[in-house]
């Protein structure tokens, strides 16, 4: 469902427009408020309607398949760490739903600079980040040899010549 | 566009596209190169870009290796079933070994993973899916990819890579301009990570009305992640392996849940079971194949297409069953609200609760990526411990230029990575892109003045050819002079459809049809000198479809290569009906050379795990 933004709730902040993944939420230069500028290049990711402060933004079925008379709405709770939903049918049943978001606090990640700085032996090793710890077990990091793959044999002729064309827009002319 | 400013930025590594592998890059790059610059470039916003932007309920690649589960090799004769024998499996190994580490992580940062009360376990979805409340999957993983880089530019799209002034076939930065302000950017780097998604849009969409975007991969997946290395002459592997999707009608909501988790099945239109009707006509295609457990995606795609062509559709999920359980229910529901929200809108729109009605499925248009149920890619090296000689020449996941490397979507051969194999072919790219640039040493790339210069007229080209062109009709959208992107991309994706196994073809293809779509795509191509765009978002617009344009000639030239059925259900060869083991147990190789317009094909070998090869071809 492409979403529209409601004239008397938005104050044109620009969160929408600074979130879109697809780039179509745009302040109009008239009304100095969002509007989707582009709905059929909107995968109704619900971005924008959770970044909205005003809740001002809304989203209605694609015209061509969604009947109308629906509604999704979100709140999107960072301080709580949920998000709640609230759907509305065609004819009036209403379903909620509510799940966490994250279990630890926003900006807590310790960034990879703040670990100890790996030896040369662990940078030519073939291990990541963290490893073999994070992999929790006690084997370390799994390996094989070469010569545990064996080559697919193709028919001779056919892996003979190694089959080379040119596949072209010129040559098809 | 001689006013746009133009502005420099150096880099040690930049990455291209801040998704699940570039932020897997940037990660692992700082965690590596605690002296290095790394950069991240990303046409969007990276806390909500990419196909992750809605969330996800799965992880769909968790091996479980410290609750025995499943091993690497478990995973890697997985891939290789459901892709008709033909992936990467030194890569896949790979992936399978570490990607553990990367969703343990997750779990730390701050991800919300499901467990299962009566073992203390991770929830299972399936054999390979974890459950997650993943709402926020994507800005927690961007935190920590934000934190690890020295810069993340945001609303920059990427249009070309720079190749280096010194030594051919070196990579060394990219160009694209600030959706924004317009500036111009040239990014000068020793290395380039590209992870820059998969391809939406190439294949016209069941809705072509307001409804054109509800696509099932992301409508902003605009196959940058193969144009970039395509016009530079990386090799490209597998593109012909286009993805069809079995999805709920019109959202286009995964299935996956519901027939591993909620154990929910599909029937005819008329409340029977199709499958076994059509496992003969499929052995008689496939031969030995159609007994791989699980059955692979495809051949389970081609019974659902054969039951509808049969005239007893539409295929339904039979959900009441499942859903009188309550848990159930919310679980059904909640794995659309974290992932595919339109999918919800449009039940709720429809009146449909699937306690009391069987929701209707339908079989996608065609998607290319990497990372899901196929494979399509660029040509990477392998693992330095492993792999075989073929599949190595120099760096971990470093495509064949220099300097160049990929993640996720964007290398070919390994399938079902999905975002924590994703994550974690970026943060095997990120440490190989180090090692990458300390053997450098003095020797370091150098970008040409004259190419990005030339490069940025190019660029900026749509917008004058608007403004002139616009001044010569009254009003509208049609012109005489110019082509608007949205009418290109129509024209694109109707080529394809028709030209190459739409949906309107039912898949199929041959060769006559092929060599016309070619000539009808070289057409599209000259004309995309004449795009006209009315501004910044135009120009973005523009840009995504040149990219989408050379990817689809690339597929075309290898679905054109291939001469036999490989995927019954992602598309048929209607000349070459039957897989054909002897001739084409292969990958099939690309290179594109930038001055002829032209794609080398040539075959690269498959390499097997030696437990369980088949050795000779039947
Ligand atoms: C509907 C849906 C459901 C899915 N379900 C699951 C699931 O349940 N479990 C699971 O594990 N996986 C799932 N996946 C798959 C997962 O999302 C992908 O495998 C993963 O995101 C691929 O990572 P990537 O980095 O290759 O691409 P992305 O994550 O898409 O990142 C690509 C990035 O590149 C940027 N970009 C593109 N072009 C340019 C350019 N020219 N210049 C600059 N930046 C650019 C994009 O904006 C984006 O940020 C699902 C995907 C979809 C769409
Ligand atoms: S975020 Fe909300 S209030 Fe702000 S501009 Fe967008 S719609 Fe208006
Ligand atoms: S729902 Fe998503 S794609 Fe649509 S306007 Fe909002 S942020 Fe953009």
């Amino acid at each position: 469902m492409p979403t529209f933004v409601y004239m008397t709730s938005c104050d044109g902040c620009g969160h929408c427009v600074d979130i879109c993944p697809s780039d179509i939420m745009h302040i109009d230069p008239v009304t100095r408020r969002a509007v989707n500028i582009e709905p059929n290049f909107c995968w109704e990711c619900y971005s924008c309607v959770k970044a909205c402060p005003q809740n001002a933004i809304d989203a209605r079925g694609y015209a061509d398949f969604a009947p109308m008379g629906h509604s999704v709405r979100v709140l999107r709770e960072e301080d709580k760490g949920t998000i709640s939903w609230r759907l509305k049918f065609r004819d009036g049943r209403e379903k909620h739903f509510e799940s966490p978001i994250r279990t630890t606090a926003w900006g807590s990640i310790k960034c990879a600079s703040e670990y100890e700085i790996p030896s040369n032996e662990a940078i030519n090793s073939q291990e990541l980040a963290h490893e073999p710890d994070y992999l929790k077990t006690d084997q370390g990091l799994p390996s094989v040899t070469v010569d545990h793959f064996i080559k697919y044999e193709l028919a001779p002729a056919s892996a003979a010549k190694k089959k080379s064309k040119k596949v072209s827009a010129q040559a098809a002319e | 566009m001689a006013g746009k400013k133009t502005v420099f930025v150096d880099s040690d590594i930049l990455v291209i596209g801040g998704g699940f592998g570039g932020c897997g890059a940037a990660y692992e790059s700082r965690y590596w190169g605690r002296d290095k610059k790394v950069v991240v470039v990303e046409k969007a916003n990276i806390e909500r870009s990419g196909a992750v932007a809605q969330g996800l309920y799965a992880i769909n690649c968790y091996m479980g290796m410290r609750w025995g589960e499943n091993e690497p090799e478990d995973y890697v004769r997985y891939q290789r079933n459901d892709l008709m024998g033909l992936v990467r499996e030194d890569l896949g190994y790979d992936i399978g070994r570490h990607v553990d580490s990367t969703v343990h992580k997750f779990e730390e940062w701050g991800l919300p993973i499901m467990t299962d009360p009566d073992t203390g376990r991770y929830q299972r979805e399936g054999k390979w899916q974890i459950m997650i409340h993943g709402e926020s999957y994507k800005p927690i993983v961007a935190e920590a990819a934000r934190k690890a880089a020295d810069a993340v530019y945001n609303r920059i799209m990427v249009t070309h890579l720079l190749m280096d002034k010194k030594q051919p076939n070196r990579v060394a930065g990219a160009v694209g301009f600030n959706v924004r302000s317009g500036d111009f950017y040239v990014f000068q780097s020793k290395a380039v990570i590209v992870a820059a998604g998969g391809a939406s849009h190439i294949f016209k969409p069941h809705s072509a009305g307001e409804g054109m975007g509800r696509t099932w991969y992301a409508p902003w997946s605009s196959a940058s992640a193969y144009a970039l290395p395509i016009r530079v002459g990386a090799k490209m592997t597998q593109m012909e392996n286009r993805i069809v999707l079995t999805r709920f009608k019109d959202g286009y909501g995964p299935v996956g849940a519901y027939f591993l988790h909620l154990k929910t099945y599909t029937q005819n239109g008329y409340g029977e079971p199709y499958e076994p009707t059509w496992r003969q006509s499929i052995e008689d295609m496939v031969g030995d194949y159609v007994n791989h457990e699980p059955v692979p995606t495809c051949l389970r795609n081609h019974a659902f297409l054969k039951e509808v062509e049969a005239g007893r559709g539409p295929i339904r999920m039979v959900t009441k069953e499942a859903f009188k359980d309550p848990h159930k229910e919310i679980v059904g529901w909640e794995n659309f609200l974290g992932m595919t929200i339109g999918q919800a809108v449009v039940w709720a729109a429809n009146n449909i609760d699937p306690k009391e009605v069987n929701p209707e499925l339908v079989m996608s248009e065609p998607y290319v990526m990497g990372s899901h149920a196929t494979c399509s890619g660029a040509w990477a090296s392998g693992p330095e411990d492993y792999a075989p000689d073929e599949y190595q020449w120099g760096y971990n996941r470093m495509m064949t230029v220099d300097g160049l490397f990929g993640a996720g979507d964007t290398l070919g051969g390994t399938p079902h990575k999905f975002s924590s194999g994703s994550f974690t072919e970026g943060r095997l790219a990120g440490k190989a892109a180090n090692k990458y640039v300390d053997d450098l040493g003095t020797n370091t790339p150098e970008i040409s003045e004259e190419e990005y210069l030339e490069l940025k007229e190019q660029i900026y080209q749509p917008l004058e050819t608007y403004r002139v062109g616009r001044n010569e009709i009254t009003a509208g959208t049609v012109s005489p002079t110019y082509l608007l992107p949205l009418s290109g991309l129509q024209r694109l994706e109707k080529i394809m459809d028709e030209y190459c196994g739409g949906v309107g073809q039912r898949y199929m293809v041959n060769e006559p049809l092929m060599t016309r779509g070619i000539e009808l795509l070289k057409m599209l191509k000259e004309d995309l000198k004449n795009l006209g765009a009315d501004g910044l978002h135009q120009l973005q617009r523009a840009w995504e479809l040149h990219h989408r344009v050379l990817a689809s000639e690339c597929v075309t030239a290898h679905t054109m290569f291939r001469e036999e059925t490989r995927w019954p259900g992602y598309y048929y060869r209607g000349d070459h009906p039957k897989l054909d083991d002897k001739n084409w147990h292969c990958f099939t190789l690309s290179q594109y050379d930038e001055r002829t317009g032209e794609f080398e094909m040539e075959k690269a070998p498959v390499y097997h795990l030696v437990d369980d090869v088949k050795q000779a071809a039947e």
